[in-house]
């Protein structure tokens, strides 16, 4: 562990990263305690400039607060980020774990599947799942998740097709242990830096998906985000620049931060790698 | 047997690949379109609006609705291989026809963009290489992390900021002026002034990926062998970089910009929508608003058929271009 945090803080951009989004960690954190109350309530100063009206950073069309906004969309984007790539990875290591360890027609069987899910353009695909089930943070998960998968899947099926003939696993089949039990107590603890590393680098794509769903009018209609935002201060950008300006600089920040984390994971977890470049 | 005729029966062989790849497609787009609230019919009468139960009566009959699901997908693939896609109510046209309609623009909005972000991002990726570790490297590193996770649709209304509104050097939508009825070259000129914005928001997020493949492919193939044979016969650094190095860390770079299609067609629903780009992305925007679910899924179909051809041109390419690739 204290191996793992030298490695890690070696990369000096990580480290920035991780700071940067413990501080949009926190700031979603205490989103109802800086602005309390419906971020959606509207007030009578509209299209308040920046630093006006004591909005910090303006108010919309119609006067709601945009960092109000900024500060609960930051709860939204992260939640379904990490919830996305939770179930996309738990989906991905499933079909990976089963299609690398099994091999022969259930390989074929799995990664077809895969491959098919893979070659559909994924942006439009999550709109199509969005605009069937309707706009709610449950659609926004799935089809994220649905769109997630197949890479975790083919990464995983690597990972246990290299490891499955290792010593340690066939001393496991002569010890008796069943198929489930070898993989999941033995071959899967053995590829959890990768899982971990692809995982912390999709909390970001899908941070940008849900943010291009919200923006496309996809988002769910009770909860602010920071896409949907921007999509409604659209019409006012003659008028207004900084309504949509400050949640793009959000998700930039947001992303950019979750991405360094992602590479610095990847220097401290493979560190033979790391030796190698 | 000889090298061509093996690249033939490969081709036909992926080709063949390709197409329990398109036919899962369709199956997924039938099961997508029996998903939505009500069955096919409703989806199409909530288009017509005004649809009379007698009418709608018909549609299920004439689909096949009152058929088992089975039947239902028989006659669903039965009209995908006609190129039958449904009509869309809403622009009162076949869907296909539609389709076919608005493909143009966004060919010409992809075809920019690819050659935009590929010629930029092997200049980059190779003048990061040149210079690595120096701050030269470091500042295209930074740029191209930040454009990796920026959204493109912000990028769009930052342009439209900067570039129409500021400054009014670029038209904020659509693709010409048709109030100005421009002819041959002017037109041209028109088209070509309305389409910069665009291009270069849907081109930066894929700069950066080249610039980032361009590099490390730079970098693997300075470690190769035959750059120290090349050394040790006194052939001079810039010759080694610029004759024998460039030339064999294009090519993955150029296969790659085969296959992010997939992504690019996401991408260009974004900035169609953005820039009001009258081409399939726009349609797919429009059809969310109009509910025209139908219209939607047609556009689906047809972007993952695109993709399993490029992927297929792209490997075949591939083949010709790099000898050592085994193509059994």
């Amino acid at each position: 562990m204290e191996d793992f945090w030298k490695r890690f803080s070696r990369n000096r951009q990580a480290v920035l990263g991780l700071i940067i989004l413990s501080i949009v960690i926190f700031v979603a954190a205490i989103a109802n305690i800086i602005y309390p109350g419906d971020p959606f309530l509207y007030s009578k100063f509209p299209l308040s400039a920046p630093g006006e009206n004591g909005f910090l950073l303006g108010s919309d069309s119609i006067g709601r607060d945009v960092a109000s906004g900024i500060a609960h969309g930051a709860k939204t984007s992260l939640l379904i980020g990490l919830i996305a790539t939770l179930a996309a990875v738990f989906i991905g290591v499933i079909f990976g774990a089963f299609a690398g360890y099994y091999g022969g027609i259930v390989d074929d069987i799995l990664m077809r599947v895969t491959e098919v899910f893979q070659t559909i353009p994924s942006f439009i695909f999550a709109i199509l799942l969005v605009a069937i089930m309707k706009p709610s943070i449950e659609s926004v998960v799935i089809a994220i998740t649905v769109v997630s998968w197949p890479a975790v899947a083919r990464l995983v099926r690597g990972e246990f097709l290299g490891l499955k003939n290792r010593e340690f696993v066939q001393a496991c089949h002569t010890l008796g242990m069943s198929d489930i039990r070898i993989m999941l107590a033995e071959i899967l603890p053995n590829c959890l830096s990768p899982i971990i590393v692809i995982g912390s680098l999709m909390v970001a794509t899908a941070i940008l998906i849900e943010s291009g769903l919200a923006f496309l009018g996809l988002g769910d209609p009770n909860v602010m985000s920071w896409g949907f935002i921007i999509s409604d201060g659209r019409s006012m950008l003659r008028v207004a620049w900084w309504i949509c300006t400050f949640p793009g600089i959000a998700i930039l920040i947001t992303v950019l931060a979750i991405n360094l984390v992602g590479e610095g994971l990847n220097d401290a977890l493979n560190p033979r790698l790391r030796e190698r470049n | 047997m000889n090298r061509s005729s093996k690249i033939l029966r490969y081709v036909s062989r992926r080709l063949i690949q390709g197409i329990p790849i398109i036919l899962a497609i369709v199956v997924l787009n039938f099961f997508l379109l029996n998903l939505a609230e009500g069955d096919a019919v409703d989806v199409l009468a909530g288009e017509a609006g005004s649809a009379t139960p007698e009418y709608m009566e018909e549609m299920r009959k004439k689909f096949g609705l009152d058929k088992p699901l089975a039947v239902q997908l028989a006659v669903y693939l039965k009209n995908v291989i006609q190129l039958d896609l449904g009509y869309s109510f809403r622009h009162d046209m076949q869907v296909t026809e539609l389709i076919i309609d608005r493909f143009w623009p966004t060919l010409i909005l992809m075809v920019s963009t690819i050659l935009l972000a590929v010629g930029f991002g092997i200049l980059l990726g190779l003048f990061a290489a040149i210079n690595l570790n120096t701050w030269k490297d470091s500042v295209v590193s930074v740029f191209a992390l930040i454009t990796y996770a920026t959204p493109l649709f912000w990028v769009g209304l930052m342009m439209i900021i900067l570039f129409s509104i500021k400054n009014d050097w670029f038209p904020t939508s659509g693709m010409e002026n048709s109030a100005m009825f421009y002819e041959g070259f002017e037109r041209v000129k028109d088209i070509a002034h309305h389409l910069v914005l665009p291009t270069i928001t849907l081109s930066l997020f894929y700069l950066a990926l080249y610039t980032r493949m361009m590099r490390a492919s730079m970098l693997e193939q300075y470690g190769q062998d035959y750059v120290i044979t090349a050394r040790a016969k006194g052939v001079s650094e810039r010759r080694i970089t610029f004759v024998h190095v460039l030339r064999n860390a294009l090519l993955p770079v150029v296969t790659m910009a085969g296959v992010q299609v997939g992504a690019l067609i996401g991408g260009s629903v974004i900035v169609e929508s953005v820039f009001a780009w009258p081409g399939l992305g726009m349609l797919a925007f429009e059809s969310l608003f109009a509910r025209d679910l139908n219209l939607l899924l047609g556009i689906f179909l047809l972007s993952s058929a695109l993709v399993v051809a490029v992927n297929l041109v792209v490997d075949v390419v591939y083949c010709f271009l790099d000898p050592r690739i085994e193509v059994n």
